[in-house]
């Protein structure tokens, strides 16, 4: 078994106004020192081992449903669990 | 010419739809669960506006896999017209059948208003009833109506005259003004501003007729030939 964190978020050059809203906000709780904020999504995913390679599968699944490649990028951990 | 009107979990301007088709336009319409996998007996799909799955992880991303989109998918590679309008367009986007994304609105805020827009291309199926440039007015409500595509599909849009709407004062932060495209083989059509909202007096505009009117014409004219 796997346990797969997944991060996703607005590519760079992808206006982010979640995550403009939030820095505005810490700056009018006095966090002037915040100079940016990125809000993105965060995944875990537990799969079991498949015949698959998983960063294939895992790259494949990002692909197609948890990010939208036209704007948005991602990245991804995998760690192994220990079998209970 | 029967039309289907998909409705997803979450779809909430599926009857606002069929009121304009059945009752406006006259033309049989029935609303179609997205379990269906099967639109043979349709001539015509559009897929309505609303919050399909409650717009979970993205706008359209889970709607894009239920059953009824394979059809809509078949559909489309017929040739025949699909229309998406709001959530119907983030869904057309999401399945690969329009270019692009719909991200959140510049402002953050959800804009519900009445938006002039201009007809860019009155060429298509979904746009003989106007005038060249011609400046209409209907309604919008969306929070995530902000298109973004990158500049090698916008010069692709541009080139083939797939940009039928844009916004006059773009309210939501569109790329280009952009309001409303449609594929390059010109039968699937997706906008944010919705056309089932303006088609009576009693709704404030009937500037919305016209994509109906004309999608109409033109296949009743393609039948009449065929």
């Amino acid at each position: 078994m796997y346990l797969v964190k997944v991060y996703v978020t607005y590519k760079e050059s992808i206006l982010d106004p979640k995550g403009e809203a939030v820095n505005d906000a810490l700056h009018r709780l006095g966090y002037t020192n915040v100079q940016s904020v990125v809000l993105g999504k965060y995944f875990e995913l537990k799969l079991a081992a498949s015949d698959r390679p998983l960063d294939a599968e895992v790259d494949e699944l990002c692909d197609r449903l948890l990010a939208n490649v036209n704007m948005e990028t991602y990245r991804y951990e995998i760690t192994e669990m220990e079998a209970l | 010419m029967k039309f289907a009107v998909p409705v997803f979990p979450g779809s909430n301007c599926d009857h606002d739809m069929v009121n304009a088709l059945r009752d406006i336009l006259n033309m049989p319409a029935d609303l179609v669960p997205a379990t269906t996998t099967n639109l043979d007996q349709y001539d015509a799909v559009i897929l309505p506006g609303g919050f399909s799955y409650g717009d979970y992880l993205r706008s359209g991303a889970i709607a894009r896999f239920a059953p009824v989109m394979t059809a809509v998918k078949a559909f489309a590679a017929a040739g025949k017209p699909v229309m998406g309008i709001c959530n119907g367009f983030q869904i057309l986007t999401e399945a690969g059948l329009l270019p692009g994304a719909l991200q959140a609105n510049r402002s953050s805020k959800f804009i519900c208003q009445t938006s002039p827009l201009v007809v860019k291309n009155t060429t298509s199926q979904f746009t003989t009833a106007y005038e060249p440039n011609q400046q209409i007015q209907l309604p919008i409500a969306h929070g995530e109506g902000n298109y973004y595509c990158d500049e090698a599909t916008l010069a692709e849009l541009r080139a083939h005259q797939q940009i039928l709407f844009e916004y006059v004062d773009n309210p939501n932060g569109s790329v280009a003004n952009i309001a409303g495209i449609m594929n390059r083989q010109g039968n699937v059509l997706g906008m944010m501003p919705h056309p089932e909202r303006a088609v009576e007096t009693i709704l404030g505009s009937t500037d919305g007729l016209g994509i109906f009117q004309s999608l109409i014409a033109n296949q009743q004219q393609e039948v009449s030939h065929a």
